[in-house]
């Protein structure tokens, strides 16, 4: 029963909600629409910001929950809550879609209200999977996710974007369908659709090898790992920038945060068994990709494949966990790993995004995202160079930004379970700078490339708030990432010794 | 223990931060002067109180500090905080770095003064103040990757200062790009540190450390590897990159891309240095592998003299002197391979006043020249600039360590020092080093006599074209004379008392301070040598005293070496100047591996640079594009088009068609049914 202010329903519906009112808007008084549409999405996070101030740090328990008989029959349950995993990945949601509002402020003309409805009903959406605590309710919100973001990248995006969008939805689709079969099965042996049920429910070797194998379809798909990650480039270079913002920085979460939630506490031991396959993904994920990325032509697929090459550290941090407890028969040490992967998601969600914002800064001049089509920009736009730097260091993961902490954690903790683990994963020191700052130097340093650079303008106060609004907390949790890490260990704890208690 | 004290470290820290960040995000709305009165007023505090922390350690016996400022992140039982130690060694290195990046300071005012990023350039030189600070006053691994990080950031941005240049940007990435090579080694060590330790401070860590000696991990498997070792040669990795150690030495020479005043402080303070501090701060980690030391040791021995020989067939003044650096900083590198830290700092410390001195004195000539910068259009400059002259002359006497100059002291401690070791490599290093003398002498003082000496390469026309000379590529001999619109004349204040500034403790710091800080036990605790390794020990019984140092230099080989050097230099370039262009015709295969640098920029960008770009696009191309992409997404979306083409077939209306399945679907029961 709810006795407290519902603020995790509020934060599904009252986007939702949001979103039609703009949509009925577009009709009524179309010039409202940016500004009812930044009312709701500032609204919102406002809302969300007592998740942190009144977050309890010292338990693992779940928070703010909700829980209401959905449909009896089935044992279905509208059932929320939050815990310091998904807490600051909420925070993040809400956070980005304020900016992605501003971002698409006086660029996005055609079909505004449809516009920033879909944003709106998509954060919805998105910060009801990550407090969903029932499986059916978190897979039905896990689906229906898909489509604001399909429209969203066939209405605006770019020429092939039905191509892009089809594979897109595949894709994500394909994979899960196998997690509606897994949670379908747990359902019927345990006659509920409770997640924390799931986690405590025995299972046999075959069963969890068959359920991991189910959610890392569905996961390895959003995260994306390697070999399933080629819809993302197709689909960022065709979404218009507010959707490749969402896409990185909060679309992938979700398979990471899938990871967490179901896989490792539900199927422990075949985590534990298969971990050599993630690990090997993820640094496949880390080396193939970081050197595919150097080679790019494409600011957006650049950017994409870095996504993924960072994604890959996030997984690495959740599963060198196994390798360390097999060695040393101990959990201690593995917290850092996992923690390490969470604050590099939402590093990444930061970083990725400004950096999807940045490239859609130039678009908007140039319409193009070829690096070729540029060169010398930082003539012409010496404040925006600032903040392209900034957050080019930041993917780098130079320390003082937060896309070092997640890469230093994890790197750090890899070293523990295997030296030649680590060894593979810093790789990303000399390929993540070399793709990042090669773009740098050829899209903003140098002579005025062209006749079409030398028109530019540098960004305006709109644009400047955007970037700026990226740049706090990237630089804020590199100084001082303690807090986030507080919010987290609690949980994250808890998870670990989940993880490493079988269930045969 | 003085209260006070961990608010001065903060502010000593800070102030250049500070200053850089008002410099740098006011940059708009602050007048040209501001700027450089803000940070140099930035970093005169942190070099006042730098001085006066040194002071109370030496005179007023202040002891050590080890404080933490905040806690980073906590994680379990690991602490990642930033903090401070402050120890002998660190007062040290904050008292040089700020000195010097303060005489950079006054001198960019007047080197940069026509340049429209001057207060650009303000912010970002104070920024590598700070970051360099952070780096030497850090208590724990965290905070000294930060720093080390941080300068490599700023370096970047400082080398790829004139970012319209392709060749500064290019020297800019490459800088940054080699650096990260070396951070892969350094992180992985640090990794290991803390899977060892369990912690990332030094006090921890250092306390840990006798425990680590016996320890082995398997690299490779039934392959045993002494676990000290391994770190110590990962963390070396790192100082190989940072202090540009053969091979990771190719980004140094091309930094010369930068402005002068920032070549000085890379050079001399801020960046170079990094690497060597590392080593010495990590002592009691080194000392506990004979065969890391050694690598340091060879490694050090290849640089100094290798490098030194390529220094001999540059022309232009800034890479001389940059080909130096890599030659000095092998020296470093020796001393710290032979367990003598202390004479490696001491020549870090009498090297940063001789080359800050030096890269400002030829940038000085460099404004006089009109931002030419090869040495084949100079010479007989002395008469036009006689305090640069003065001051240049002291430097390359500091440099090539002539008895009495600040180089001397350190260099001879380091060639004895090496002569006395039992390391493995010791002999191969001490000739690398004993020839490395006569080296430096030879392009320091060609360098020297090209630039103020025999006749003036160049024209003076005045009310003639602007020729501001940026490159040309001319032939490697007979360049055409340049053109000077001005007679060169002497530099302007605000450069030439940075230049005495420098030039007086290039004359005297050596004799003043070789007593106390090697000999007299100066570093107390914060560098800790094992008792079977004692070269400096015996050093000491050997040392009586500065005056005495100088006249036993007579009877030893380098003081010939580095005069046969020198008169080298001047037969060569002064009595008879035809004769390197035929000496260069004559060992042609030498000169062109010395004029292409022993190839490894060919083989870099042939192997690492092209290596990169073709396994990515092979990767990209053929495993995303043709097998992922083509083979198993669209394959599978082809397989379920044909897939579904072949059922259609199956339904095709006709009623026929059903009729003839269903009578082979039963003949096919009922044989079965009949046959089984």
């Amino acid at each position: 029963m709810t006795t407290h202010f519902p603020i995790l329903s509020v934060l599904l519906w009252l986007p939702i909600a949001g979103g039609v009112i703009v949509l009925l808007a577009g009709r009524v008084a179309p010039r409202s629409v940016r500004w009812l549409a930044l009312f709701f999405s500032v609204l919102v996070f406002a809302v969300s910001v007592p998740l942190w101030t009144q977050f309890n740090t010292g338990t693992a328990a779940m928070q703010f929950v909700e829980n209401l008989p959905w449909i009896r029959t089935f044992h279905v349950h509208y059932h929320l809550g939050v815990d310091g995993i998904s807490m600051p990945l909420i925070l993040l949601t809400t956070f980005m879609t304020v900016l992605v509002v501003i971002a698409g402020w006086e660029v996005v003309h055609y079909k505004l209200a449809q516009y920033m409805a879909a944003f709106l009903i998509m954060e919805g959406l998105m910060n009801g999977v990550f407090s969903a605590l029932d499986g059916l309710l978190f897979y039905v919100l896990w689906e229906a996710m898909l489509i604001p973001m399909f429209l969203i990248i066939g209405i605006w995006g770019g020429p092939r974007r039905v191509y892009a969008s089809i594979k897109f939805f595949l894709y994500t689709f394909l994979g899960s369908v196998f997690m509606l079969v897994a949670i379908i099965y747990m359902y019927v042996k345990s006659g509920s659709y409770d997640i924390l049920t799931f986690q405590q429910m025995p299972l046999g070797m075959t069963a969890q090898a068959l359920i991991f194998l189910a959610f890392l379809a569905a996961f390895a798909v959003k995260v994306p790992m390697w070999p399933v990650h080629t819809w993302l480039p197709d689909a960022h270079v065709e979404a218009p920038t507010g959707g490749s913002v969402i896409l990185a920085a909060i679309l992938l979460k979700m398979g990471a945060y899938g990871f967490l939630r179901f896989s490792l506490p539900i199927a422990p031991d075949a985590s534990h068994a298969l971990m050599w396959l993630v690990i090997a993904l993820s640094l496949i994920a880390i080396i193939y990709i970081g050197f595919v990325a150097v080679v790019q032509t494409d600011m957006k697929k650049l950017v994409a494949y870095s996504s993924i090459a960072h994604m890959g550290f996030v997984t690495l941090g959740f599963f060198i966990l196994f390798v360390i407890f097999e060695k040393t028969a101990s959990t201690s040490g593995t917290v850092m790993g996992v923690e390490g992967g969470l604050v590099q998601m939402i590093s990444h969600g930061f970083v990725s995004g400004a950096l999807f914002l940045c490239v859609g800064v130039l678009y908007d001049r140039l319409h193009t995202r070829e690096i070729n089509a540029y060169g010398g920009v930082i003539n012409m736009m010496p404040a925006f160079a600032f903040f392209m730097v900034l957050f080019a260091m930041a993917n780098v993961g130079l320390p003082g930004t937060s896309g070092f902490v997640g890469e230093w954690m994890v790197i750090l903790t890899s070293m523990k379970a295997n030296f030649w683990i680590a060894f593979g994963a810093a790789f990303t020191l000399f390929l993540g700078a070399a793709y990042t700052l090669w773009l740098v130097k050829r899209v903003l340093y140098g002579p005025v490339g062209n006749d079409h650079v030398a028109t530019m303008q540098d960004i305006s106060k709109r644009e400047f708030i955007v970037l700026g609004l990226c740049a706090i907390p990237v630089v804020v949790i590199g100084i001082w990432p303690a807090p986030l890490l507080n919010v987290m260990h609690a949980s994250v704890v808890n998870l670990v010794h989940q993880a490493v208690q079988s269930k045969l | 223990m003085n209260p006070a004290m961990p608010t001065i470290f903060l502010i000593i820290v800070l102030a250049p931060l500070a200053a850089a960040v008002i410099a740098g995000i006011f940059m708009r709305f602050i007048p040209r002067h501001f700027s450089h009165w803000v940070t140099i007023l930035g970093v005169a505090v942190s070099f006042v109180l730098s001085v006066y922390v040194l002071w109370q350690m030496l005179y007023n016996s202040m002891g050590n500090f080890n404080v933490t400022v905040y806690n980073w992140g906590v994680v379990g039982n690991v602490q990642f905080q930033v903090g401070f130690l402050v120890d002998r060694l660190t007062a040290l290195m904050i008292t040089v770095v700020s000195f010097v990046s303060l005489m950079v300071h006054i001198y960019t005012i007047g080197y940069m003064a026509d340049d429209p990023g001057y207060k650009r350039f303000f912010s970002y030189i104070a920024l590598f103040t700070f970051a360099m600070l952070m780096l030497v006053m850090a208590n724990n691994f965290l905070q000294l990757f930060f720093g080390w990080e941080a300068v490599g950031l700023v370096s970047y941005l400082l080398i790829g200062f004139w970012y319209t240049r392709p060749t500064a940007i290019y020297a800019g990435l490459k800088a940054f790009l080699v650096n990260r090579v070396g951070d892969f080694g350094f992180l992985l060590g640090i990794a290991l540190v803390l899977t060892y330790s369990g912690s990332v401070n030094y006090a921890a860590v250092f306390a840990y450390a006798p425990q680590l000696a016996g320890q082995h991990m398997q690299l490779f498997p039934g392959l045993a590897w002494s676990v000290p070792t391994v770190i110590c040669i990962l963390l070396f990795v790192g100082a190989m990159g940072k202090s540009a150690q053969v091979p990771l030495h190719v980004w140094l020479p091309d930094s010369m891309e930068g402005p002068t005043p920032i070549s000085a402080l890379i050079h001399a303070a801020t960046m170079v240095t990094a690497g060597i501090f590392m080593v010495a701060r990590m002592s009691p980690l080194f000392e506990l592998s004979d065969t890391a030391l050694s690598v340091v040791m060879i490694v050090g021995a290849i640089t100094a003299f290798f490098m030194g020989l390529v220094g001999i067939v540059q022309n232009d003044i800034k890479r001389v002197i940059a080909y130096s650096t890599l030659s000095q900083l092998g020296y470093m590198a020796v001393a710290l391979g032979a367990s003598a830290y202390a004479a490696g700092i001491f020549h870090l410390m009498t090297h940063a006043f001789f080359k800050a001195l030096l890269f400002l004195a030829a940038g000085s000539v460099i404004i006089a020249m009109h931002h030419e910068q090869d040495m084949r259009r100079m010479g007989g400059l002395r008469k036009y600039m006689p305090i640069t002259y003065i001051t240049f002359l002291i430097g390359s006497l500091a440099l090539i360590a002539f008895p009495g100059f600040a180089g001397f002291f350190s260099k001879d401690t380091i060639i004895a020092a090496v002569h006395d070791s039992q390391r493995a490599g010791a002999s191969f290093a001490y000739w690398c080093v004993l020839l490395g003398v006569f080296v430096t002498a030879l392009y320091t003082f060609r360098m020297f006599f090209m630039t103020f000496h025999g006749k003036e390469r160049f024209v003076v026309e005045p009310g003639g074209k602007h020729d501001h000379g940026h490159e040309d590529h001319a032939s490697e001999e007979h360049l055409a004379p340049g053109h000077l619109a001005h007679p060169p004349k002497e530099s302007p204040w605000v450069v030439t008392v940075p230049l005495i500034l420098l030039a007086i403790p290039s004359l005297f710091i050596g004799w003043l301070t070789i007593q106390p800080v090697l000999y007299g036990g100066f570093f107390g605790s914060s560098i800790y040598v094992a008792p079977n390794h004692h070269v400096m020990q015996r050093l000491t019984d050997e040392f009586h005293g500065a005056a005495n140092m100088v006249r036993e230099s007579v009877t030893s080989p380098a003081l010939y070496l580095a005069l046969a050097g020198v008169l080298v230099a001047w037969f060569f370039y002064l009595y008879a100047p035809q004769l390197p262009a035929l000496l260069a015709q004559k060992l042609n295969a030498f000169y062109q591996l010395l004029i292409h640098k022993f190839y490894f920029d060919e083989i870099y960008a042939f192997f690492i640079a092209g290596g990169t770009r073709g396994l990515g696009n092979a990767l990209w191309k053929g495993g995303d594009g043709v097998v992922i992409d083509g083979v198993l997404v669209n394959g599978s979306a082809r397989a379920v088009g044909w897939l579904s083409g072949v059922l259609r077939r199956g339904q095709s209306g006709y009623l026929y068609h059903y009729a003839f399945a269903m009578i082979v679907g039963l003949c096919l029961l009922l044989g079965w049914l009949l046959l089984r």
